[in-house]
């Protein structure tokens, strides 16, 4: 990647290195992602974008759902996935939820952006 | 010591008089059960098959598999804006109408008619027949006699619920009853945010519906969700529920609710404090302007008041959360021991990324609860197969199990009855 093609707003350029796992458009890529990155790796990302998070809202916060520029939905989308990783980070310590074997939920219709 | 008065039976279970014994799960492991619950039930009952938001447009459509019932409708909006349903079936020779690619997934859209695939037979959005091909190879065939097949179709509360038998023995408001009907006062309308999830879930329909008509299990089977603070108050406490509610086949259970961001520090996850949200929804909730009375909500009074889940027989829930956004759940039978499982989150739009990122949240803890109840099913199915133990013991709180098997027993009965008189 040159450094022209980043995906978030400069003021994130620290988030960077984990835009290219983390944003991810859908909750099934969310989902997905989650099973096989290693746990130190979904931690790394966890400390990194929570320490950043009331900034990084109130970046996205200064555009409409519905009219945002490609970094700043890049950004959002970082933000779903902090939402995605916190349960292996904050309670379970794995990828998968405890005790939920071959059960599967998928979400077939989800808002945007 | 109860935190919330008992009635004066002294007991919810009592009260409805459902009997205190241990009960049996046959219904739930027995084919032949689940072949008379397929005509006892399922074509007899009204079935919810979506909300009138699927149906922007005229024109618009969607299809619903009923493998229950072995069959398929699909669901329009016409050109004069009503909404109908009919048999998914071409009046040529029975070829399913309306799918995409694979015959047996539900599909969506708009389109102006409906063209069969096979010899091109088309049908107006009212179900008229408006074009044979080669019509004059045929004989004596008008299509006014082949239009597809109605069934019967009715909305509340912009919910569409359809009715396989020929002629419904009630309409759908006698069907619903006074205590859901009520709820039309809340503003379905309002939340037309749409989150679908689905699965197939290998145990009796009936299980599942079991898994969220009691909150007995909570505490334990949703342990590790939440911090160890939490777990251990929430095991401590139990779960007693405010008030419980029956009208027909129909059941409702209330709760009480928490205001989490008045809670110590160590009873919640950090992600709740930093997005504001959690598994009962946005902290910060929207305006929903509607009076809790007229729709027959909140029952206890409770301040916080938690949810109130209304059980709609036979497979249909709405639960409308005190944190003003609300969620259904479909239970479809594919068999004795396996369903297909739908839930669908609504919300007030999201105006702002901050409120989307709230959703998210409250949309992932869902999924993360649903798939740690749906793979107990599987554990609850296998072993009451084997059939060691016949009867089990139910609490108080799991008083609504006891009603949905009771109900289920006496539709089998009131339609063998009917059977064995011939009607």
């Amino acid at each position: 990647m040159t450094e022209t093609e980043t995906m978030l707003p400069a003021e994130f350029s620290d988030l960077e290195p984990f835009a290219a796992t983390w944003c991810l458009a859908t909750e099934p890529e969310r989902f997905t992602q989650r099973l096989v990155i290693p746990m130190d790796e979904m931690q790394a990302f966890y400390d990194a974008v929570t320490a950043r998070y009331e900034e990084a809202m109130a970046y996205c916060d200064k555009f409409a759902l519905d009219d945002m520029p490609a970094d700043a939905t890049n950004l959002l989308h970082l933000l779903y996935s902090m939402v995605m990783v916190s349960f292996p980070v904050e309670c379970w310590g794995q990828g998968r939820v405890p005790d939920t074997g071959a059960a599967y939920l998928d979400l077939l219709v989800e808002p945007g952006p | 010591m109860a935190r919330w008065p008992k009635p004066p039976e002294g007991s919810w279970t009592e009260h409805f008089g459902l009997g205190t014994e241990p009960i049996s799960y046959e219904d739930s492991i027995s084919p032949e059960f689940y072949e008379l619950e397929r005509d006892a039930i399922f074509k007899r009952a009204w079935l919810n098959v979506g909300r009138v938001e699927q149906l922007p447009r005229k024109g618009s459509y969607f299809t619903k598999e009923l493998a229950v019932a072995r069959t398929s409708v699909v669901i329009v909006r016409g050109a004069d804006d009503e909404v109908r349903a009919f048999y998914n079936v071409c009046r040529h020779r029975g070829n399913k109408l309306v799918w995409r690619d694979y015959p047996r997934e539900e599909t969506s859209g708009v389109s102006r008619q409906f063209v069969c695939k096979y010899h091109g037979w088309r049908y107006d959005l009212d179900g008229a027949c408006s074009f044979v091909q080669q019509e004059q190879e045929f004989f004596d065939l008008d299509k006014a006699d082949y239009g597809l097949v109605p069934v019967n179709c009715e909305i509340w509360a912009g919910f569409i619920f359809v009715n396989l038998a020929k002629q419904p023995e009630q309409s759908l408001r006698e069907f619903l009853g006074a205590m859901v009907t009520k709820l039309e006062n809340y503003p379905f309308h309002q939340q037309t945010e749409r989150w679908f999830y689905r699965a197939t879930v290998n145990a009796n329909w009936k299980l599942y519906m079991d898994a969220f008509q009691e909150f007995y299990h909570a505490p334990v089977l949703h342990a590790k969700q939440t911090p160890p603070d939490w777990s251990a108050a929430a095991q401590q406490a139990g779960f007693e529920a405010p008030a419980y509610t029956i009208d027909g086949p129909h059941r409702v259970v209330s709760t009480a609710g928490i205001h989490p961001w008045n809670l110590a520090e160590s009873m919640l996850k950090p992600i709740e404090r930093i997005t504001r949200s959690g598994l009962f929804g946005p902290w910060d909730k929207p305006d929903l302007d509607y009076d809790q009375k007229a729709a027959g909500i909140n029952p206890a009074g409770c301040d916080p008041w938690g949810l109130d889940s209304f059980q709609i027989f036979p497979n249909f829930v709405i639960l409308v959360w005190g944190q003003n956004w609300y969620l259904t759940y479909h239970y479809w039978p594919t068999g004795h021991g396996s369903h297909v499982f739908e839930g669908t989150l609504y919300f007030v739009p999201a105006q702002t990324p901050r409120e989307r990122v709230a959703h998210e949240l409250a949309a992932v803890s869902f999924k993360e609860y649903g798939l740690q109840d749906a793979n107990t099913l599987e554990a609850t199915q296998t072993m009451l197969e084997s059939r060691v133990i016949e009867r089990f013991p139910l609490n108080d709180q799991e008083v609504l199990c006891r009603h949905l098997h009771k109900v289920a027993a006496e539709w089998v009965d009131e339609y063998k009855k009917l059977e064995d008189v011939g009607v």
